[in-house]
């Protein structure tokens, strides 16, 4: 069954990226310098929306609280999103995206691909290493696995646990919202 | 010409897919599958790198420090290659495969080469800056512990500060840099 679904949610998930241009390295290379924010307009609309419907399934119990996961926040995070942030612009290609990519056919995506299980061997070999000369990069920041919406799940915890946590998600849904709404499809410079 | 769905259709849909990923499973994530390829293919070449532990939490154990974390998550996951999240990233490559083969119209061979910003930007070889480029983007991941699946999108979903963070991180380096790396020069560029 859990096989199934992998086919299933992983299949619809690489058609819809594919759909959207997520695939196209023209596309989120033109993003992050700024001048075609389409995908930032579909990403921060499918965060948004999804975010509001996940916390109204919360409040409402309507969800298996096993399936929310959430990752510890510390000092890593930041260095590796630094790390990330330039091969992405260079290359124009996630993690993700490079799968659907090569799916289109783009042979670029291969040497992405290739590139990336070198970095991630890299990083296997270096990680104990780099945990023993740097341990304060995994450190947990604000209790590690925290959100800004309390998920209700107990081994996860809110960072505003006085606010039902339902208004936090949807105040942070509606600036997602908002901001796909509102950004310029196009930036002429 | 390639058909692409618009924001308001698309942000709703890839939103959807979102949605269904945690409500039948959990969300998705991506980049941890490239550990999960090399420990394959790693312990093709070794008996020893990944062992059968009763003591682990999930069953099995590793020399190797990172295969080891989370009770041997990962060196559960090499062992058994066929299971949700290494299964799920290669029907992304199929979904990817059919919505191209189910839309209108061709990449053309220079482009699947490389993107046309690439092209006129004058840096020469785009499968070297590809690889280079996947190197930093998987090591930079792997340290950050997701990518722009499993933080950005299934993170910020869910409101994780971690989620936040690695945006702020990722988009930090990677507007500057583009803007930089492509900025049009016909002058031979870098």
């Amino acid at each position: 069954m859990s096989i199934f679904l992998a086919i299933l949610i992983g299949g619809t998930f690489g058609f819809v990226l594919h759909r959207v241009g997520a695939g196209n390295p023209q596309n989120l290379i033109n993003m992050l310098r700024l001048q075609d924010l389409h995908l930032a307009k579909v990403i921060l609309l499918a965060i948004g929306v999804s975010s509001l419907i996940l916390f109204l399934l919360l409040a409402t119990g309507m969800i298996n609280e096993s399936h929310i996961s959430i990752k510890a926040a510390y000092s890593g995070v930041i260095v590796g999103g630094l790390i990330f942030g330039v091969g992405f612009a260079i290359a124009g290609y996630c993690p993700g995206t490079c799968l659907v990519g090569m799916g289109g056919g783009r042979k670029d995506a291969l040497f992405f691909i290739g590139g990336g299980l070198l970095g991630a061997i890299l990083f296997t070999l270096a990680y104990g290493w780099i945990k023993s000369i740097f341990p304060s990069l995994f450190e947990g920041i604000a209790g590690g696995k925290t959100t800004l919406a309390d998920t209700g799940v107990d081994k996860f915890q809110g960072m505003f646990d006085s606010i039902p946590s339902l208004a936090v998600a949807a105040v942070i849904a509606i600036i997602f919202i908002l901001g796909a709404w509102k950004l310029p499809k196009r930036i002429d410079i | 010409m390639q058909i692409k769905w618009d924001w308001l259709k698309g942000g709703a849909i890839l939103g959807a897919a979102f949605l269904l990923a945690v409500i039948l499973v959990k969300p998705i994530g991506v980049s941890t599958q490239f550990v999960i390829f090399d420990g394959i293919v790693w312990s093709l070449f070794s008996d020893e790198v990944i062992t059968e532990n009763s003591d682990a939490k999930h069953g099995y154990s590793s020399s190797n420090a990172y295969l080891n974390k989370s009770g041997g998550k990962y060196a559960k996951a090499v062992e058994n290659p066929i299971n949700y999240g290494f299964i799920f990233v290669i029907a992304m490559f199929a979904g990817g495969f059919l919505s191209s083969k189910l839309q209108k119209g061709k990449i053309s061979q220079e482009d699947k080469e490389a993107p046309k910003v690439y092209r006129e930007s004058g840096h020469g070889n785009r499968y070297l800056v590809s690889f280079i480029g996947g190197i930093l983007v998987l090591f930079g991941a792997r340290l950050a512990g997701g990518c722009t699946s499993g933080h950005m999108m299934s993170g910020m979903m869910q409101t994780s500060l971690s989620g936040y963070m690695f945006a702020l991180g990722t988009f930090a380096a990677a507007i500057p840099v583009a803007i930089f790396f492509y900025k049009k020069s016909s002058k031979g560029g870098a």
